[in-house]
């Protein structure tokens, strides 16, 4: 049950005569098209879509909002995992896939221009003809857009190495909740707010033009498949290369279950018999690649892998990627249905934190996948279960759930790469505490002081922008815990 | 109870400030000397109570940068919160407080053969004073500014309020990212008391390649280094005259340093040499004296620095807390600035700064910075007129705009402060002074340190 769209129509006349009718969506029928992102089970028909082309058109919308005191929520390709583009029965949805313009490719000073709207793989596409990429790779990258990247602060499986997209974003030009156009520049100084807008899912305005950063393409890729009989030996080879002093690009793991859906999905071919398998991509120039490659070899036989495949040719390093790529909608095959989850935890603490999804598996009777970027930490557990079978999703839901208690016991976070949306809000009084959340609302304060900006995302019922916290008496819990004043 | 006694109550060790306390020629009344987040809050709480002015002080090396503070009633000096509280060496992370020495931790981390990615590039610089001045040494150009190490971080804010974002694992999208808020500050939104760092390995070797010429042309083979795949870990330039010769210096790190570096050395050109230590002026600022011997400070802190088994013994009163700022102060007093072009604009933008030299009447301009990144700074003689300095700023600044250019004045003479914009026009002056008067709505934190980013005036 979607709550019904509210009556816009005052306002949706204004968008009318700001972008014309092909700008303007109010056919219930169209808009049921938008009403929710890739996490397909919180749904809400928004009262309006606009479609604009322009920043000019986005502040006019959102001055009309402002004015109106009514709620927007920006949109990419929506491919987003925490609910974070789902829209507001109350309010408008303004979706950025008309600004699909690349402004400029500036290979000499290794930067590109683009409208938030550019997906980004097709960054890199328009960049790889002067050997430049744009480093960070989701592995939505064909669909999802530069602005929902910026919004959640993408990852990718290359981000061990070359960091978020928090690092490669230089510029944001940004229209703020009251529909101001205002430049976020890297190069200022004062307060990084640039950085502070990214990852803030659409709650401190909408990003309308973005500059990102080139990397260099390396000169050298090479790729590794290491199959180990279980997850645990995958596992002491991991800590060993990072042991090592080695940073590859990537280190990615999957378990038995994620290879056997990933089998049935793709066929990718994956030695026969691997409880694990591990994919550790080494990139940069020749020589430093040779020899780090031969201690990562080295060192995955020595932990106990019992095949090693190696790629260094395109066509090759896509086989082994294949089935990493393919996993998340794999397990589609393999289970009626399944939740995604994405937490983190410190690299030490895998062992454990995997033991205990075991646990919560065979407790709850529910299979878990694992999938997961072993260099960092970021755990992404696919739980199985049968929508038809009576209770399996509460089950599942509870063994989700349980996963991020497991991480946040073991000193990490409630979500790596896909965001908190509507979601996780509940979870986030467990990972801070009120003065923590009360802080970052001084942001959204400053940003936003009507709460107009994507409302109900990231925080769970926050405190009006008038309202003065109570004096602070006692202990902060960090303290009670410990934790702040350790030594 | 008096704002003294107050202080006093909190149990937290302060003292009565002296003429060497003095931040930028304005002289507290206390230096307060906390030793852990919980001390820090008691005293901000104090302050908040009193009305108190507050300026947060790390190694006391770069309190000249930026606007004088309007006020300051009480310097709260971070240095004895000195403790490395979490090393895990296997998470490549580490968590400190925010007065440990970039030097120090830079000894404890080299024991696990691991480092934090930035340039130590004061001795007596501190985790804290690095954030607040978003301060970058050469290696920015591989490994990014202290926002892309950090983490973590815990702050208290003007009245007392703790408050954390981030955490301790490398990758974490929960919620808003104090840390970059807090990054560049400058002490205005509130005190930094703990950070958390991603670590690198250490790399197995270096090699520098160092080529001098006598005119910017040589920028060309810089450009092209820096697009090459080389990958080199920093590219910096020298020029220590106005209109003088220009050194290059290319850093290559790991396994194949050496072999690297010989190839960088081929698009250098004749006359490049390769050395396997930096040359002098490598991440220095322009205008400063060399730092002294690194071994010498930390004979000069006994005690002070984390020892192998864990964190380092609490300091006694008399250990570095009693040196006066300045004493610690780097001594010079001329102009330092900022100035950031777009990479491929390095060579204009030396030209530029040749030409507003000479528009002000030819003080010696000393430039010195990052080529790759083009981040550079100038240094300008403590004894050039103030409106020579006035036209050399002006006319730089309008110079470089045309290219997306800024110019920051970090310091000045007194003489000459009082005249100069310091940061220039920025676009987000707006949203910069509404969210500190969220987070400091009294305007007691460094009163008056970013004024002129936001709009004067404007209690910033
Ligand atoms: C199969 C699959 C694989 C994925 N793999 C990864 C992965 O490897 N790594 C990863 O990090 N994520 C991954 N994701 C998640 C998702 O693709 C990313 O979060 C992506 O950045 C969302 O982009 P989008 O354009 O689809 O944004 P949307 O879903 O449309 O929106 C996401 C959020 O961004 C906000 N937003 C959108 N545009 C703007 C704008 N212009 N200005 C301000 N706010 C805006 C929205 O309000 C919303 O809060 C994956 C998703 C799927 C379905
Ligand atoms: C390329 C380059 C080269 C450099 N070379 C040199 C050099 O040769 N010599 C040199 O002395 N420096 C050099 N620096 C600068 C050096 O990095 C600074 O000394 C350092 O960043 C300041 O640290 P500090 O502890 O001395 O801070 P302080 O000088 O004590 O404080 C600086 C500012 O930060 C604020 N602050 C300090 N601690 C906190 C805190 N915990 N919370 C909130 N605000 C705080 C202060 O209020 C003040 O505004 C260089 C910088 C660059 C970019």
């Amino acid at each position: 049950m979607t709550p019904a769209p509210a009556d816009l129509s005052g306002l949706s006349g204004r968008f009318l005569a700001m972008l014309g009718p092909h700008g303007v969506i109010t056919d219930p029928v169209r808009l049921r098209t938008y009403e929710c992102d890739g996490l397909t089970y919180h749904r809400a028909t928004p009262a309006v879509v606009v479609l604009p082309e322009t920043a000019e058109q986005v502040a006019a919308v959102v001055r009309a909002c402002h004015e109106t005191g009514t709620p927007f929520v920006a949109r990419g390709s929506g491919t987003g995992l925490s609910g974070g583009a789902l829209p507001r029965s109350d309010g408008v949805l303004i979706v950025t896939s008309r600004m699909r313009r690349i402004l400029e490719i500036d290979v000499e000073n290794r930067r590109a221009v683009v409208e938030p709207g550019v997906t980004n793989l097709a960054i890199t596409e328009a960049a790889r003809p002067y050997g430049y990429y744009y480093a960070p790779d989701p592995s939505s990258q064909q669909i999802c857009s530069i602005g929902g990247n910026v919004a959640e602060n993408s990852g990718g499986a290359h981000c061990l190495k070359y960091g978020f997209t928090v690092n490669h974003v230089l510029a944001v030009e940004l229209v703020t909740p009251e529909g101001e156009i205002v430049l976020l520049d890297a190069m200022d100084p004062g307060y990084d707010l640039l950085g502070a807008f990214i990852g803030s899912e659409g709650t401190l305005g909408i990003a309308t033009k973005i500059t990102v950063r080139l990397s260099r393409e390396p000169e050298t890729v090479t790729t590794l498949l290491a199959a180990f009989p279980d997850v645990e030996t995958g596992g002491v080879a991991v800590s060993a290369i990072i042991g090592a002093g080695i940073v590859p690009a990537a280190i990615e793991m999957m378990d038995a279950l994620a290879i056997e859906a990933a089998e049935a999905a793709v066929r990718c071919d994956y030695p026969p018999g691997a409880g694990a398998v591990l994919i550790v991509e080494l990139d940069g120039p020749h020589a430093e690649v040779a020899h780090e490659f031969a201690r990562v070899d080295a060192i995955c036989r020595e932990s106990g892998a019992f095949a090693v495949r190696v790629a260094d040719d395109p066509a090759r390093r896509a086989a082994i990627w294949k089935g990493r790529r393919s996993a998340f909608a794999a397990v589609g095959r393999i289970s009626p249905a399944y939740l995604v989850q994405d937490g983190v935890v410190p690299r030490t603490a895998l062992p454990a934190v995997l033991a205990g999804i075991e646990r919560l598996s065979a407790r709850y009777g529910i299979r878990v996948a694992n999938v997961f970027h072993a260099g960092d930490g970021n755990l992404h557990p696919l739980v199985l279960f049968d929508d038809a079978e009576e209770g399996a999703g509460e089950r599942a839901e509870l063994v989700s759930g349980e996963i991020l208690d497991l991480c946040l016991e073991h000193g990490g976070s409630i979500t790596g790469e896909h965001g908190v949306g509507v979601d996780k809000s509940r979870y986030m009084p467990k990972m801070f505490t009120a003065e923590d959340l009360d802080t970052m609302q001084l942001v959204r304060c400053a940003f936003d002081p009507r709460n107009l900006s994507n409302p109900g995302k990231i925080f769970p019922t926050p405190r009006l922008c008038g309202e003065v916290p109570g004096v602070r008496k006692g202990v902060h819990p960090l303290v009670a815990s410990g934790e702040a004043d350790l030594f | 109870m008096t704002p003294g006694e107050a202080l006093a109550a909190t149990g937290v060790d302060a003292r009565a400030a002296g003429p060497g306390d003095a931040v930028a020629g304005v002289t507290p009344r206390w230096v307060a000397l906390p030793e852990s987040t919980g001390e820090v809050a008691l005293v901000m709480r104090a302050a908040a109570e009193h009305g108190l002015a507050v300026v947060p002080a790390g190694g006391g090396t770069k309190l000249s940068w930026g606007y004088a503070p309007t006020r300051c009633d009480l310097l709260l000096d971070t240095r004895r919160m000195n403790r490395v509280l979490e090393h895990e060496a296997g998470d490549l992370v580490v968590r400190v407080q925010a007065g440990v020495t970039a030097a120090a931790l830079a000894s404890a981390l080299g024991e696990a053969g691991q480092q934090l990615a930035l340039d130590v590039m004061a001795e007596e610089a501190t985790v804290g004073g690095v954030l607040a001045t978003a301060a970058a040494g050469p290696r920015r150009l591989r490994h990014g500014t202290p926002r892309d190490l950090l983490i973590g971080i815990t702050v208290v804010l003007a009245d007392g309020t703790i408050a954390r974002s981030g955490g301790k694992v490398v990758k974490n999208v929960a919620g808003y990212d104090l840390g970059k808020l807090f990054t560049g500050s400058l002490g205005t939104l509130g005190v930094i008391t703990e950070a958390t760092f991603r670590l690198h390995p250490l790399p197995a070797s270096r090699a520098w390649v160092t080529a001098t010429s006598p005119d910017p042309r040589v920028l060309t083979a810089v450009a092209t280094l820096a697009g090459s795949q080389l990958e080199p870990s920093a590219l910096e330039l020298d020029r220590p005259g106005t209109h003088g010769p220009l050194t290059v210096a290319a850093l290559f790190e790991g396994v194949a340093a050496a072999e690297r570096a010989k190839a960088a050395a081929e698009l250098l050109g004749d006359g490049s040499a390769i050395s396997s230590g930096p040359p002098a002026w490598w991440a220095r600022l322009p205008g400063e004296r060399p730092a002294p011997d690194p071994a010498e400070l930390l004979q000069e802190t006994p005690g002070g620095h984390p020892t192998e088994d864990g964190p380092g013994p609490r300091l006694t009163e008399s250990s570095p807390g009693d040196r006066s700022l300045e004493e610690r102060v780097p001594q010079g007093g001329g102009f330092l600035l900022e100035l950031r072009v777009p990479p491929a604009f390095a060579g204009r933008a030396l030209a530029a700064v040749a030409w507003a030299s000479d528009d002000a009447g030819g003080p010696p301009v000393h430039v010195r910075g990052s080529a790759a990144s083009c981040v550079l700074h100038l240094a300008v003689p403590v004894d050039t007129p103030p409106g020579a300095a006035e036209i050399f700023v002006t006319s730089l600044r309008s110079e470089v705009a045309g290219d997306g250019g800024r110019l920051v004045v970090w310091t000045a003479p007194p003489e000459a402060a009082a005249r100069l914009d310091r940061f220039g026009p920025v676009g987000a002056a707006t949203l910069m002074r509404r969210v500190k008067e969220r987070f400091d709505p009294e305007g007691r934190m460094s009163p008056g340190r970013l004024a002129g980013a936001p709009p004067a005036g404007s209690g910033t």
